[in-house]
């Protein structure tokens, strides 16, 4: 029983960065783009968080960190890095069109790229013997919970011992699902990703609205590799610990066809495949590695199924991947 | 006198060097319908893309109740209460009739209020709607009818309807323009594109005849015929002295027996087509756009599967009769049927853009040869024969097909597909686009290949060159031969009243 809650409790852990991921490629497909960028966006939301941090703690001494400024400095470096690479990613693709797919790529080699460069010149600025950072003050206060959590026993470990950005990943996901679902916003965004050029002579602004789509999935997104480094990782930054998650992400968001409110079990179930070979007993390394390909084989399953059924709302965005020019003929 | 509900004042609108609409005037009053007339290309989707905010004009000024406006996008077209029906409907596919009928505006979101009030503009105005259901469950009626309460919803009263009936039964037809005549009762100001003279006369108040981008004049209907609208519409005949020789072999070539294609969307394409292409001779396909030419053309090529009908083709080298319906596209072009196909993009089927000519040579060829390499070495000569003996105008043989211009890429492919010796070569638009020189190193490599015993099928948009060119012609009209005649006799106005023939009228004539 025990075992279970804590693989629960892991799992969920471990699928916090997927869901903010997924949540965030999903509000850019809706718009029509299809950002492969997303696991360099969420490294870079790791990255420039911990750059914003360091230079935090070294600046005042990790002992005499202000709380709300530990918090808010990484956050905010976080979300400013992850906007720039949505920028990026919109001012090619959505002004110059540029093949979303090559851009996407080139965007995820770029991202980590950066992410290992800093990455390293931090370590190195640092001193450090091992080759990581350790920023345990400033992940201390990203982990703080609720003070009674541990009194409720499992179940209180279960559902209130997650730090803020956990419960604001759901809350974003709901919130997606809701904006999307529910409001003209949400309606008009819909309606720029399936048909550009109705949207368009509906008088909705398409461009504003695949710019903002996919910066704010950017930003969103960038808060996974934040909440990787300061709460899954404890503060410790080394070079590609971040590993697949990112393409995790992105596979996750075929899982769930598109609607961030399934996302967030998904991202759980993703979380939970990923990690249940630590508990299962007597398996060598490389059934281990067979484990952890669960969820793209889930993926694929998911979306042979959605393929075969053919209904209209599991589909992809209809423009998904493609430009759009008004004047084109 | 009553100030006009919309007034354009010498419209221009140039795409690079094509002149799409040239100084257009046109003057809509409210309670009047104002059909506008005119061939394929001959600017009238453009222009009213215009009026919508979609386009946005070079030149000219647009007026609204007698004052000047600026309309650049769709968004100031509502404003002005101008709606535009779409051909292809602007609607979105998983939406609901409602959600598609809310798109975009700015008022509060409420999808109960907005399905009730698009419910009482159907019921106002005799429609039958169902908000709630899913526009890829509808037929295209009933979308047509939503992007019409999507309009009226907006406020409009100036409609634009962009071909209404293209894709209606007569039927549907009837109930379209009844509610039309109730919009125009209702103080409206409507704009109706079409080819079809009937309904022309049947519907509208004025008419406006556009030719090849020119504006040609504005006729009421009360004075207007078909004969006269149809030679305002084709012109005055011009000559293009394109020589043209007495064919000398008449053996039939291809028989086509009432073949029928039903697309994927269960619309009919075409329907009981029968005709037969004789060698040595050129064989027009005269129609309005989308008549089913292309479909026609691919069910002869086995692209497309047929739901009716026999396609003959006398092989001259066995003497056998082989009905083609039953050959893959691959045996149907061994037997020597070609088709050298340039849809609306100036690549067409056939090329690939971002490879060099040799390589395009290759795609015909790559079967050939013993070995596992490609054999480079004949496409190679070929290309380079096709540049010398068309005089394609290229760096080299190793140019981008992309990177040259329209005239040179369909030499290209039709050099391509004529030295394989064709017995039937099938060309759809092959000049457009061209300029003059280009074209008629188009007709004089098809007439070659006329006199060479080949049975070439030209689909052509252009009356005046298919009368010139061809030895007969056979016209389609929305999926049906309306009529093979000898292009040595045959009058323009003939073939443009055959093109713009509907069903009813056809029933009656029989």
């Amino acid at each position: 029983m025990g075992a279970l809650f804590v693989f629960l409790h892991r799992a969920i852990m471990q699928g916090i960065p997927l869901m903010l991921g997924s949540t965030g490629e999903i509000l850019t497909e809706k718009s029509g783009h299809l950002n492969l960028g997303i696991p360099g966006i969420m490294y870079v939301g790791g990255i420039s968080g911990v750059i914003g941090s360091f230079l935090y703690e070294q600046g005042v001494g990790p002992a005499n960190i202000n709380p709300a400024l530990a918090v808010l400095i990484p956050l905010l470096c976080s979300l400013a890095g992850s906007l720039l690479m949505g920028l990026i990613y919109c001012f090619l693709t959505v002004t110059l069109r540029a093949n979303q797919n090559v851009t996407g790529l080139a965007l995820t080699t770029f991202g980590t790229g950066f992410g290992n460069f800093f990455g390293g010149s931090l370590i190195k600025l640092s001193g450090n013997d091992v080759p990581s950072i350790t920023l345990t003050a400033t992940s201390n206060v990203f982990r703080t919970t609720f003070p009674f959590a541990n009194k409720l026993g499992p179940l209180g470990t279960l559902f209130f011992s997650y730090s803020f950005l956990a419960y604001a990943a759901v809350i974003i996901a709901i919130l997606a699902a809701w904006v999307l679902g529910r409001t003209r916003i949400g309606l008009n965004l819909r309606a720029v990703g399936e048909s550009p050029a109705t949207a368009d002579a509906a008088g909705i602004n398409v461009n504003r609205y695949k710019y903002v789509a996919t910066c704010v999935g950017s930003m969103i997104a960038g808060l996974g590799g934040l909440y990787y480094v300061f709460d899954y990782a404890n503060g410790v930054w080394s070079n590609n610990a971040f590993g697949d998650r990112g393409w995790l992400a992105i596979a996750l968001v075929i899982f769930c066809v598109w609607r961030p409110n399934i996302s967030i079990f998904g991202s759980i179930l993703f979380g939970g495949l990923f990690i249940v070979h630590n508990y299962i007993p007597n398996i060598d390394v490389s059934t281990q590695e067979l484990i952890k390909m669960t969820p793209y084989l889930v993926t694929i399953i998911v979306l042979v199924a959605t393929s075969m059924r053919k209904k209209r709302e599991t589909q992809p965005p209809a423009s998904l991947g493609l430009s759009y020019f008004r004047e084109d003929r | 006198m009553s100030v006009p509900a919309i007034e354009l004042q010498n419209i221009t609108k140039t795409f690079g060097h094509i002149v799409a609409n040239k100084n257009v005037n046109l003057v809509v009053n409210r309670g009047e319908i104002l059909s506008i007339l005119g061939e394929n290309g001959s600017g009238k989707t453009t222009l009213m893309n215009m009026i919508s905010g979609i386009y946005y004009p070079d030149n000219g000024r647009i007026l609204i109740d007698g004052e000047e406006v600026v309309i650049r996008s769709p968004k100031d077209a509502f404003r002005y209460k101008i709606g535009m029906i779409h051909q292809h409907f602007k609607l979105v596919d998983v939406f609901s009739a409602a959600d598609n009928i809310v798109l975009g505006l700015d008022e509060k979101f409420n999808m109960k209020e907005a399905s009730a009030k698009g419910a009482r503009i159907a019921a106002q105005y005799g429609f039958d709607i169902d908000p709630a259901k899913k526009i890829y469950e509808m037929s295209v009626s009933e979308k047509q009818t939503v992007e019409i309460i999507k309009v009226l919803y907006r406020g409009a009263d100036i409609l634009i309807l962009d071909e209404p009936t293209a894709v209606l039964t007569p039927q549907e037809t009837e109930k379209l323009f009844s509610v039309l005549r109730r919009m125009k009762a209702d103080g409206k100001a409507i704009i109706i594109i079409t080819h079809k003279l009937h309904e022309v006369l049947s519907l509208s108040d004025k008419v406006a005849v556009l030719r090849k981008g020119e504006y040609i004049g504005t006729v009421e209907t009360k004075d207007a015929t078909e004969t006269s609208l149809t030679e305002m519409m084709v012109g005055k005949k011009v000559s293009l002295n394109i020589d043209r020789s007495e064919p000398h072999e008449n053996a039939d070539r291809l028989t086509v027996r009432g073949i029928d294609y039903v697309n994927h969307e269960g619309v009919r394409i075409l329907d009981d087509v029968s005709f037969t292409a004789r060698a040595g001779e050129i064989l027009g396909i005269a129609g309005v756009a989308g008549s089913g030419q292309r479909e026609l053309l691919e069910a002869i090529a086995g692209l497309s599967p047929l739901t009716g009908g026999e396609i003959i083709y006398d092989n001259p080298k066995t003497g056998e009769k082989e009905d083609l319906r039953n050959k893959t596209p691959m045996q149907i072009r061994e037997l020597g049927v070609r088709l050298s196909f340039v849809p609306e993009d100036r690549l067409g089927m056939g090329l690939v853009g971002d490879m060099d000519i040799i390589d395009n040579m290759m795609l015909r060829s790559y079967g050939k040869g013993k070995s596992m390499f490609v054999h480079r070495k004949d496409p190679k000569a070929l290309a380079e024969k096709i540049i010398k003996d068309l005089e394609v105008n290229t760096p080299s043989a190793t140019t981008p097909v992309r990177r040259l211009s329209g005239g040179n890429v369909q030499k290209v492919l039709v050099g391509r597909e004529i030295s394989v010796r064709p017995t039937v070569l099938m060309a759809a638009y092959p000049v457009r686009g061209l300029d003059i020189n280009s074209s008629y190193l188009i007709y004089n490599l098809l007439n070659q290949q006329k006199e060479n015993g080949v049975a070439v099928i030209f689909v052509g948009e252009d009356l005046d060159v298919l009368l010139e060119l061809c030895d007969r012609i056979v016209v389609l009209c929305a999926g049906r031969v309306t009529g093979v005649v000898d292009a040595r006799t045959a009058k323009k106005e003939e073939l443009g009243l055959l093109m713009t023939r509907t069903g009813e009228k056809e029933k009656a004539n029989a």
